[in-house]
């Protein structure tokens, strides 16, 4: 196992539909070690499993292939190894896929580490009781139509993972700091229990999980925040030394922008309460740090602390919850406005009529308040876009919306234009419950030999 | 134009299910006292109140001259069953930025 002084660990994905060039640029220009992967949101591991309960082959992140046909060769010749969550439903096919794609890419035999034990679909139906998280209901109201429980694994399995020395760390779920986290306990030798190191780790890792929303994407604002080459804007990196410090980079030659500001909004991003921050980790307090500037896109991170781990993991249980249906037509020109309004509630009425109920339905008028809901104050567009969503059970409901908005060109009031095809779509919901750490067991399994693990 | 948030900070938003936590940060550390006394939780509820059920929570960073508004119930139901357009609530900061603010004076 490696021992260093310092490690450089880049973001190269913050959702699994994220830009693949600045991960490329990152891996040619950036001298990294390791290069993370994060591609799993909410429920993209209850629609993975989906695809793979119809193609047992399936149910890996499906953009991985062409990820890794982009970026895989430039890993293999700078010796960067990758750790990403893109394993999704299905690790061990991922791994797979993984070296199959080495072989077609001339790179020969690629070993995979693979994280197993996210999965605990089977252990939760043993136990209907566990609350909810988000209503206190039991576990059990939601059984029926389960599709997916998975754990948010830790550090310490995917360091275990990094120790068996693959090129390529796959994981299902597990939390995304510890992704980054990871690599630092691996490459730098620290202990899971020395909680000044974790939390900086988490920290770092928390900071670089959503690539450009660290570097000046979702950030820009003409004449008062400017971005430099937002066009081409670049992916970030931490410099974490053994000692805990975190320095933060970005792609040398890169577009966008790294400092004090664009990084106090992705530290506060998606966070609660900035003294308690959970991950399988360690329970993260922010409310210390400091943000310093370096120099030009270079950012010193200072003062995060933690405490213990907590004995659960977090569980996100996807439950299929019915249809949304939806339908979209524009008006313009004088009384746009009331002609949109009219023509909802003819729709609505049509609905009604032929029996259809919905368990939530919405009208936005799109120009108006779509967004940010009707305060009632706001000056009428010259032009709108009426837009009708419901949600039911029945499909066939679902569908009703998009048909009956599309109908209103001939059926509607006066002057609609540019009507659009229905659209329904499967709900995938998500709900959370905690449990015992004792109950899951993380594993490591290798896809390739050990011999040919190492680089 | 009166005084906004707008003025004196910038701010993000993000979503976890139901909630949406949307941070304030001050271009001027000089401000953040300000902002302390005038944006509290009840002004950001009322200016939340045609989109979110509430309630608003505001924790304190001083170090890096921020604040951070977790209001609960803003999502139509979270990202996962959500019929909005924006599921996520990510343009919600700009409902923050509007927030009016009363003079300093």
């Amino acid at each position: 196992m490696s021992r260093r002084n310092k490690v450089r660990v880049g973001s190269g994905a913050g959702t699994s539909d994220d830009r693949m060039v600045p991960a490329l640029e990152l891996v040619e220009r950036g001298e990294l070690d390791f290069l993370v992967f994060e591609c799993l949101a909410e429920r993209t591991v209850a629609r993975e499993s989906l695809a793979r309960s119809k193609d047992p082959e399936k149910g890996y992140t499906p953009s991985m292939p062409e990820r890794l046909r982009m970026v895989l060769p430039a890993c293999v010749k700078q010796e960067v190894r990758i750790v990403t969550n893109m394993g999704a439903a299905n690790p061990l096919g991922g791994a797979k896929a993984v070296r199959r794609e080495a072989r077609e890419l001339g790179l020969g035999d690629i070993a995979c580490a693979v994280v197993l034990g996210d999965e605990v679909t089977e252990l939760v139906r043993g136990h209907p009781e566990l609350p909810l998280m988000e209503t206190g209901e039991p576990l059990e109201s939601i059984l029926p139509r389960l599709v997916s429980a998975n754990a948010y694994l830790g550090a310490d399995v995917i360091s275990k993972a990094l120790a068996t020395d693959a090129p390529v760390v796959l994981t299902g779920r597990v939390a995304d700091p510890s992704l980054f986290l990871a690599s630092m306990m691996y490459a730098l030798g620290w202990s899971y229990d020395d909680l000044p190191k974790l939390a900086m780790g988490t920290l770092a890792g928390h900071l670089l999980e959503c690539t450009a929303q660290l570097t000046g994407g979702c950030f820009g604002w003409p004449g008062k925040k400017d971005v430099p080459d937002l066009a081409n804007v670049g992916y970030p990196f931490a410099d974490v030394t053994a000692d805990g410090s975190v320095s933060l980079g970005k792609t040398p030659g890169s577009g966008g922008r790294l400092d004090v500001m664009t990084c106090a909004e992705q530290m506060l991003y998606e966070i609660h309460d900035p003294t308690a921050y959970f991950t399988p980790d360690c329970v993260l307090d922010i409310t210390g740090v400091r943000l310093l500037q370096e120099a030009k896109d270079r950012v010193r991170v200072e003062g995060a602390k933690a405490s213990s781990r907590t004995d659960t993991y977090k569980v996100t249980i996807g439950y299929s919850n019915g249809y949304i249906g939806e339908g979209e037509v524009s008006y313009g020109g004088i009384d746009a406005v009331a002609r949109a309004k009219w023509a909802a509630e003819v729709v609505k009425e049509r609905l009604r009529a032929r029996g259809f109920t919905y368990e939530d339905f919405r009208v936005d008028l799109i120009g108006m308040s779509s967004l940010h809901g009707d305060p009632g104050s706001r000056p009428e567009p010259y032009e709108v876009r009426l837009r009708m969503a419901g949600r039911s059970f029945d499909r066939r409901a679902a569908h009703a919306i998009g048909f009956e908005v599309r109908a209103l060109h001939m059926h509607g009031p006066g002057g609609s234009g540019g009507g659009c095809e229905p659209r329904v779509r499967d709900v995938l919901a998500v709900k959370s419950v905690l449990l015992p750490k004792q109950l899951v067991n993380p594993q490591v399994v290798m896809e390739g030999s050990y011999e040919s693990a190492r680089l | 134009m009166s005084l906004r948030v707008y003025d004196l900070a910038h701010c993000r938003a993000g979503d976890k299910g139901n909630t949406s936590n949307i941070s304030v940060i001050c271009y001027d550390e000089k401000d953040w006292e300000f902002l302390q006394r005038v944006l509290t939780p009840e002004r950001v509820m009322a200016a939340f109140a045609h989109i979110a059920g509430g309630p608003v929570r505001r924790y304190e960073l001083r170090n890096v001259k921020a604040f951070n508004f977790v209001i609960e119930n803003a999502l139509a139901g979270g990202v996962t069953v959500s019929l909005a357009q924006d599921v996520h609530g990510k343009s919600l900061s700009n409902v923050m930025l509007g927030v009016e603010l009363p003079s300093r004076s």
